[in-house]
Parts: structure tokens; sequence; C-alpha cells
């Protein structure tokens, strides 16, 4: 598959952005700050890092992704609609009575999803399993993406998780942690501090990066970088910012669980089309 | 019944622990299926899965005291095509990590074994902490999950076997003292079925797991008071049998339930939710009335919480008993 520029990857990830917005808008309720955030790292994995055929979705020789944070499946919608999955039109039935776009993922319901999420803590556990499994069937060379929010590491789980990943030395597991720093009620640091995070997770026998969350070039380097640590499961420490792209969201936590009013999505869908003001919008 | 191919209860029987029944299973499972694999949070002698881990030390996985992990763990080899049988004791799995079982295996749709041990009293001076006795109630509530109680270690057996090419997710509950043994080889299991392995018409009784015994027993004694009791063994709490059930009360119009665990929501709240809705009918549930076990021996315990044949036969009068 021929790679795409970066100038081109950035477009989709505006894109996508504007998807989001109109999906959150639509439906009325959802997360907007997170999917915002995420929207690079998608972009990195679906159009540049990951394996991936959106028309044999069960193909056995894809990688995996596994959404820890389903709250922000609004982002993997919009990426999945844009790498093919399903059409764009779908999209605005976002947690609408029969939608296979459930309000969080479910796999049952769309092809494509790998695992069912929300209740926090669980997508490192699930891929320590498929490691495990594909280790055993000396499948090792497809690689298993995570990708996880701050906010949810406050659940005992993960961390049952990363010691049975450096136990059994899961190399092929590169999780990617969104640092926004926020979650529900408030920064990180104040609701449950995380800090030191990047040293937690080397403690935890983990190899550890640190990127910026934001810039698609870093986080697709960051991902070539870690399929090059063979001794140890990979965490991406993601600096990101939360709403990233609408300048009312960013850093602001309280837009974590709420979805933009109508007004409120037409200010910000200019703002991402006329890219913060840069250029004129195209419907102008 | 001879069509049951029971044991002879006249003579004696031969004891096990249930769970030996599974560690056998699991090993022949092992050996018919190459995606069959165990995972265990640290207690791989006593849920008997050091069988399986012998023979095939590449297909167990050591979790350690990580409940959550355990199962969820189960969720991710299973959506690459294994067939995990994930175990613990009953009180710390699904005792402690329902959540992960309702959403990455239930919701999720991946057919996990969860396997919980030492349910019940009869785990003895461990005390309360360790007496699971709401599990039935906790996995009985998901959709999806298969709850099976074996009544002892040779149905046990065939159970494990029958878990591992199902296609949903199970519940095997086992337990730890040793047993007698009932059934035999040929005794008939199939997952769904209930079983009337004594035949009568004037009361019912609808047990489970252990107690399926003790009903045994109680049948036996109600005979020489003049009551014929029609036993019915439910190893399949979920789905149940309403046919085989239904059919029996229709017959007897009285019914006694027996189970080694909460009534409420166990196979007692099973049993009375059945007959609320389809044939109304008086009922005693036998088992544990809302509150929680303590230390001692097993029989003391047993007999201390009214779970065995001797408060069986006395329910089975109280149903009776139309005044």
């Amino acid at each position: 598959m021929q790679k795409l520029s970066l100038e081109r990857l950035e477009t989709i990830a505006n894109d996508i952005r504007e998807d989001i917005i109109k999906m959150l808008e639509h439906a009325g309720s959802g997360h907007s700050a997170g999917p915002l955030g995420l929207a690079d790292i998608f972009t990195a994995l679906y159009f540049d890092v990951m394996k991936y055929d959106p028309k044999q979705p069960d193909w056995d020789e894809r990688d995996i992704l596994l959404l820890s944070n389903g709250h922000c499946v609004p982002v993997q919608y919009a990426s999945m609609a844009h790498a093919g999955f399903f059409d764009k039109k779908e999209l605005m039935t976002l947690r609408q009575l029969g939608t296979r776009l459930q309000g969080h993922p479910e796999r049952t319901k769309l092809p494509g999803l790998e695992n069912t999420s929300g209740p926090l803590g669980c997508g490192l556990s699930q891929a320590c399993g498929m490691a495990l499994a594909m280790r055993m069937d000396k499948q090792s060379h497809r690689w298993i993406y995570v990708v996880m929010g701050d906010g949810e590491q406050d659940e005992g789980n993960v961390w049952e998780a990363a010691m049975l990943a450096n136990k059994y030395k899961l190399s092929n597991i590169i999780a990617i942690t969104d640092r926004n720093n926020i979650q529900i009620d408030g920064p990180t640091e104040s609701v449950m501090p995380l800090e030191d995070f990047k040293a937690k997770w080397e403690a935890f026998g983990w190899h550890t990066i640190e990127v910026n969350g934001n810039d698609i070039e870093a986080v697709i380097d960051a991902c070539a970088m870690a399929k090059a640590i063979v001794e140890k499961p990979i965490m991406i420490v993601a600096h990101t910012i939360p709403g990233k792209g609408v300048d009312f969201m960013e850093y602001d936590f309280t837009w974590h669980g709420k979805p933009p009013d109508h007004e409120q999505a037409k200010k910000a869908l200019h703002e991402l089309r006329t890219l913060g003001g840069k250029i004129k919008g195209e419907h102008e | 019944m001879s069509d049951m191919h029971l044991a002879d209860l006249d003579s004696e029987l031969a004891n096990e622990p249930i769970r030996k029944g599974f560690g056998k299973g699991l090993l022949e499972a092992g050996k018919r299926d190459v995606n069959v694999v165990a995972a265990c949070a640290d207690l791989t002698d006593s849920t008997q899965m050091s069988l399986f881990k012998a023979e095939f030390p590449d297909r167990f996985i050591e979790i350690g005291v990580a409940e959550q992990n355990l199962v969820t763990v189960g969720s991710g080899m299973s959506a690459m095509g294994k067939i995990p049988f994930v175990s613990s004791y009953a009180a710390f799995s699904p005792g402690r990590n329902w959540e992960q079982i309702r959403t990455t295996i239930c919701l999720n749709d991946r057919p996990v074994k969860v396997v919980g041990s030492h349910a019940g009293v009869s785990v003895g001076p461990d005390g309360a902490t360790h007496q699971m006795l709401e599990d039935i109630a906790l996995m009985r509530g998901l959709p999806n999950m298969v709850v099976i109680a074996p009544c002892d270690s040779v149905e046990a057996e065939k159970a494990t076997l029958a878990t591992a090419t199902d296609k949903r997710p199970c519940y095997l509950r086992l337990a730890r003292e040793a047993t007698p043994i009932i059934t035999t080889d040929k005794t008939p299991f199939e997952i769904g079925k209930a079983y009337v392995l004594a035949k009568g018409a004037d009361v019912t009784l609808i047990a489970t797991g252990t107690m399926t015994y003790q009903a045994l027993l109680a049948a036996e004694k109600l005979f020489k008071d003049g009551i014929e009791a029609e036993v019915v063994h439910v190893p399949t709490i979920k789905p149940l049998d309403q046919e085989t059930i239904l059919k029996s009360v229709r017959k007897t119009g009285a019914v006694v339930t027996a189970e080694e665990g909460q009534i409420n929501g166990g196979l007692g709240g099973a049993i009375a939710e059945l007959l609320a809705e389809n044939h109304p009918t008086r009922l005693k549930r036998v088992g544990m009335q809302d509150r929680f076990g303590e230390s001692g021996s097993p029989d003391q315990l047993l007999e201390h919480f009214g779970l065995d044949a001797k408060h069986i036969r006395l329910a089975a009068h109280a149903v009776l008993d139309k005044n």
C-alpha cells in the first residue's frame, strides 16, 4: 500500500474531527474532548501504521486495535468510515436505536471492532490474552495496538495486565496512552495523581516512548520505534490536547463527557474548516 | 431409575471431590482439541488445573492473584480462537470480576469457560469469606451465560467436556470436599437437560450440585414416611430445562428445591420464577436463607445451615402440610 503524504494525513485528521462534531451534535450526547484529542493518533493508526483490510475485517493476518477507553469510540467510528469499513452516512446513526454504532463500542454489532468496551481498564488484559494466544500459534508477527485513556489507569485491572505483559514479555503489544490530563471529575492529577506516569510503566517492566500525540508524524515514528523493541511490551505516552482543534474545548475538562449543542457545533465546524481562521471556509 | 444408570445407592459409594472430575475432564478436553487452553489465579492445584498444566505447559498461563485479569485475558485468548478455561475459587471468580465477565465475555460474546471451585459452605474452616454462595445468582443474571453445577466428580468430567465444545460462555461451579459419586459413565449428561433420578407422585425434589445426593437420601427417608418423592437433578441451572421440571411438578403439585447456595437468585429463585409464571405450586426452598456462612467442619456446617437430607425431608413434609 502506498504511503499517504503528511499533508493528506493532516487533512484526514481534520475531516475526522469534523465528523466527530457532527456525530455528537446529532446524537445529543457523548464525549467530545477525548475523541478530538485522539484524531491524530487514530489517523496515524488507520492510515499509516496498521495492517488491515476493511473488506475483510476478519483477515487473519490483520493487526489488532483495541480501544480500551470505549467512550472515545466516535473517533474510531469516524476513522473506520473514512477507511472504508462502512459508508460515512452511517456515522449520523451514532447512539440511535438499532444502530451498529453504539454509544460505547460493541464488537458483535460492527465488523471491524475487536472488542466491547466502556467499563474501563480491560483493553490491556484482552491484548495480553490475544498476544499469548498468538504466541501459542506462532503468530507473534501481528501487532496489537491498545489505545488507553489516562484516567482509566486508576483501574487496578490495568496494572494486573501490566504485570502479566512484563512476565511473558509480550513485545507485540504496543499500548498508547492518551495522556490528556483530564477525566470526568477534573484534572487527573487532582482526581488521582498518575505521575510519575512514565516511571510507573518502566517500573512495571515496560519500554516507554514519549511523544506529542497531536503530531501525526511523531506518532507514526513512535510506532515504528516500538516495533524495534523486541524484549519488552511498549507503552507510548502520547501527550495530547483534550478537545484539540476546537478552541473553546481545548484543555477544558468539562468537555470530557458532553456533546456540543447546535451553535457550539457550528462554531467548532467553522474553526475546523478554516483551520482556526487561517483559511477561508468553504461555505462562506 | 435404571435408564439413568446411577451407582447403587445402597452400596458403599466412592467419594471424590467434584473438582477432581473437572481436572480430569480438562486434561481430556486438552487432548481432544489443541485450542483448549487454561489460566489460573494462583490456585492451580486447588482447582485441579495442575493435571492440564503438567501435560500442556505451553497452553497454561499462570495469572497470579488477579481475578479481573484472569477472565479478561480469557476473553482475549478466546478472540484468537482459543477455548479458555479460567479458574479460581468461586468467591474470587466470579466473586470479584463480575463486570469483566459481563462486558468482555457475555456482551462481547466470547465463549470463555469460567470455573469457580470451592463453592458452598462445605469449604469449611476457611469461613464465610471463602464460602461462595451468591455465584449462581451472579452468573444466572447474565445474558448468554450457561450455568452448570455438577452433582459429583463423574458428572463434572462430562460437564467439562461438554462446555469445551459449547459455543457459549459457561460457568462451572465446583465443590472442594469429597462427596459420594452417584452417577456412572453411562449416566446421561447434556447441557440444558434436567434428569429425573427417582420417580414419585407426591412431591418433586429439585436439586443441583452437592445437594442432589442429599435429595436422593431424603427421597428414601420420605418413602419410609409414606411419601413418594420424585427427584429431579438440575445440573444446568441456566438454561433451565423447563419442560422436564414442569412435567414433574404438574404431576406432584408440590416442590422442594435444594442447593448449597443462596436461595435468593439461586436454583430456588429460578424455580420460583418458573413456577410463578407457568404453574403456581406450593414451594419450599432449602439452601442458604439470606445469610453468610462461618468456620466449622463441612459436616457441621451443612447441618447447621440446614443443607442436608434431613432438612429436605422436613421441607417436603412442610410443603405437603396443607394447613
